[in-house]
């Protein structure tokens, strides 16, 4: 991708953003890696990749995704301007099918014809899935068996378009070790498999190919934004999990200080609870998943279970570029508990007509807190990562209904 | 010379193979691990790897996954296995003890803090698996420099230029992982393996275990007849999951004595 900003010149060529990133992994590991980043130099600078990327995403996706102006909940807030940048609206609802087209086009650059992912709550495998079955390679994803039980629809969607769902009966049960699994598989049929992680975490070249490739959703924010407003927006909002959509909103705006950029991480029932997922609030630097980054882990250094409303936040760890953007202090990095992203939910539902997913409600949350406490011509740029059908049974069941 | 270099030398000279039994500190029971340790001496173990559990063992298949889930279970820690470990030298085990685990529990303890307590336990060897060299150089020359050898693994993928990197890092022994994919895997590939190993012993200059796939008397045999050592792992963890837990240590030993014999029968 021809995105390298001016300032900022991260990863390094062994893939540490300061001290995070990096490749940890075990030795049996280290050639498919070095293969994967040999593949994705040859390709990032080639035009004949850009442009078919560019066609996938324009045709099969539906990019470039609009940006809206949420006039009337901006209003009832009475502060800041709030403009949602609608990834909600992409094929599969979310912004992870960018990276599994990238991801599924080097693949078939690398002549491999079966692809594996992990997934949680299910949006990466459907993306996965979905991209897989658009270009006829087998596809495998490693779901934790909690998961499989929690998430039946995406199962079976999965399976509609032709994947393999396998349950993971391992540690928590839940998305980490649907991780480790898929990892175990790959290491296994590494001459046939590509591994499509679904964050920016994951040893290097992983966080760095995935932002790369989920960057379309901040340039084109940046060609948006002065046609819409006039100018860029003065604060930047993401939720972060992994934070792949964080990455590639924040990516294109690292080189305009006057942009202000936040992560938001889950807070879940409050981080003096302990059951919540906010591991760069929280955490402390350790390696997990190939990748040295801020993890919640217990002072044995086992890593936790974590909680959040939002399946697809419900990560103990982070991407590594997120560390070094939060110890750089090039962006910031806050809470939001399940209360409050529930209510940013039903605000968006009521006021906009737009059922935004769990995950980008921590996001909204955070500017409805921001709003009001700034004047009204300050703009605030919420990445709408997804669309919420998905979480109808867990909303309505913090509301008592049964289906 | 370190005492893993030493035993190397003392089997060369006899014409002997060595044989590094694996377990995982803690499993079936942190009280269970110092007998055991005993067990494995007394079933002929020459090196003991002496696993450190961790919540998410990556490159490890379902046998050590579950040995490390019963491990963490019981309450077993690093800091726990450290204190086995000074227990064995302090009754008097003399079996050179390499610990194996991940890196974040290491790191949560802090690298030099790991360092001085592992000296200080009677810990010989340390090979943390997702440490490959060149995330580790520095923390490889504390061990050094504490008189612990870094261990690190190679794999039938491995460049020459890895293996040069190794070379470098590491000391005491390298551990050759004889397959691709995860401990306790399929099938060994014994010409893969009878082709590389004398290559790989030629640059590293040090002996080459072979483990990742050993699971009887006759394949711990045939990789004998190329390599130095011989690693088995996830065959004696079955072992130890499916005895009744007063027999676990006798059966522990007699499995180990079967692939003793085997690898004596070699030097013969």
């Amino acid at each position: 991708m021809q995105m390298a900003e001016s300032g900022y010149h991260y990863p390094d060529a062994r893939g540490h953003f300061g001290p995070y990133g990096g490749v940890f992994v075990a030795e049996t590991l280290i050639p498919a890696l070095d293969e994967l980043r040999a593949a994705y130099e040859a390709s990032r600078n080639d035009p004949d990749f850009l442009a078919e990327f560019e066609y996938e995403l324009k045709h099969y996706v539906g990019r470039p995704s609009p940006i809206y102006h949420a006039r009337r909940w901006s209003d009832r807030l009475g502060g800041a301007q709030i403009l949602l940048k609608r990834e909600d609206l992409n094929h599969t609802g979310a912004h992870k099918v960018n990276n599994c087209i990238g991801q599924a086009m080097l693949a078939r650059r690398m002549g491999k014809p079966r692809v594996i992912a992990e997934t949680g709550a299910g949006q990466h495998g459907v993306a996965t899935a979905t991209v897989a079955a658009r270009y006829g390679m087998e596809c495998v994803v490693y779901m934790g068996s909690e998961d499989v039980q929690r998430q039946a629809a995406n199962v079976y969607r999965m399976k509609l378009l032709g994947a393999q769902v396998v349950p993971v009966e391992s540690g928590s049960r839940t998305l980490k070790d649907a991780l480790n699994e898929a990892m175990r598989d790959w290491v296994t049929n590494v001459h046939s498999t590509f591994y499509i992680i679904g964050t920016v975490a994951g040893p290097h070249p992983y966080p760095m190919l995935v932002r790369d490739f989920q960057s379309i959703i901040g340039r084109e924010c940046l060609t948006q934004m002065p046609e819409l407003m006039g100018r860029q927006p003065d604060y930047v909002i993401a939720c972060v999990g992994g934070g792949s959509n964080a990455m590639g909103i924040f990516y294109p705006y690292l080189d305009i200080p006057e942009v202000r950029l936040v992560g938001v991480e889950a807070a879940g029932e409050g981080i003096e609870t302990g059951h919540h997922a906010a591991s760069l609030s929280a955490g402390r630097p350790g390696v997990l998943h190939g990748n040295r980054t801020y993890l919640l882990q217990n002072e044995d250094g086992q890593i936790v279970d974590t909680h959040s409303i939002s399946a697809g936040l419900d990560y103990p760890g982070v991407g590594p570029e997120h560390a070094w953007l939060k110890d750089s202090r090039r962006a910031e990095y806050v809470g939001v508990t399940d209360g409050e992203a529930l209510q940013a939910f039903h605000d968006l539902c009521r006021l906009e007509g737009i059922i935004p997913a769990l995950e980008s409600s921590h996001a909204l949350a955070y500017a409805a807190r921001l709003a009001p406490t700034l004047p009204r011509d300050q703009l605030l740029l919420v990445n709408l990562s997804g669309r919420g059908d998905k979480d109808m049974h867990t909303v309505a069941a913090r509301s008592g209904i049964q289906f | 010379m370190s005492r893993i270099a030493t035993t190397f030398a003392e089997l060369a000279a006899r014409g002997r193979k060595a044989l590094i039994p694996f377990i995982t500190a803690g499993d079936p029971s942190p009280e269970m691990t110092l007998p055991l340790l005993r067990a494995l001496v007394a079933g002929g173990a020459d090196v003991i790897e002496l696993g450190v559990p961790f919540s998410d063992p990556m490159a490890d298949g379902p046998t050590i996954q579950r040995a490390s889930e019963r491990a963490l279970a019981r309450g077993m820690s690093l800091r726990g296995v450290l204190e086995i470990v000074s227990q064995f030298r302090a009754e008097g085990g003399l079996t050179p003890i390499v610990l194996m685990g991940y890196a974040n529990p290491v790191e949560a303890m802090g690298v030099d803090r790991f360092v001085v307590a592992a000296g200080a336990a009677g810990v010989d060897g340390v090979l943390i698996v997702d440490y490959p060299p060149e995330e580790c150089l520095e923390f490889a020359a504390k061990l050094r420099a504490a008189a612990l050898d870094p261990v690190f693994l190679l794999a039938p993928t491995s460049t020459d230029q890895r293996i040069a990197d190794v070379a470098k890092a590491g000391s005491g022994y390298i551990y050759y992982v004889s397959l691709k994919g995860v401990t306790g895997a399929g099938h060994l590939d014994l010409d893969e393996v009878a082709r590389r190993i004398p290559m790989i012993r030629s640059r590293v200059g040090m002996p080459v275990g072979v483990g990742f796939g050993i699971r009887d008397a006759e394949s711990a045999r045939q990789v004998a007849q190329v390599a130095d050592a011989v690693v088995i792992g996830s065959r004696i963890i079955e072992e130890i999951e499916n005895a009744p837990v007063e027999a676990v240590t006798d059966r522990v030993t007699a499995f180990l004595g079967t692939i003793r014999r085997a690898l004596d029968g070699q030097g013969d």
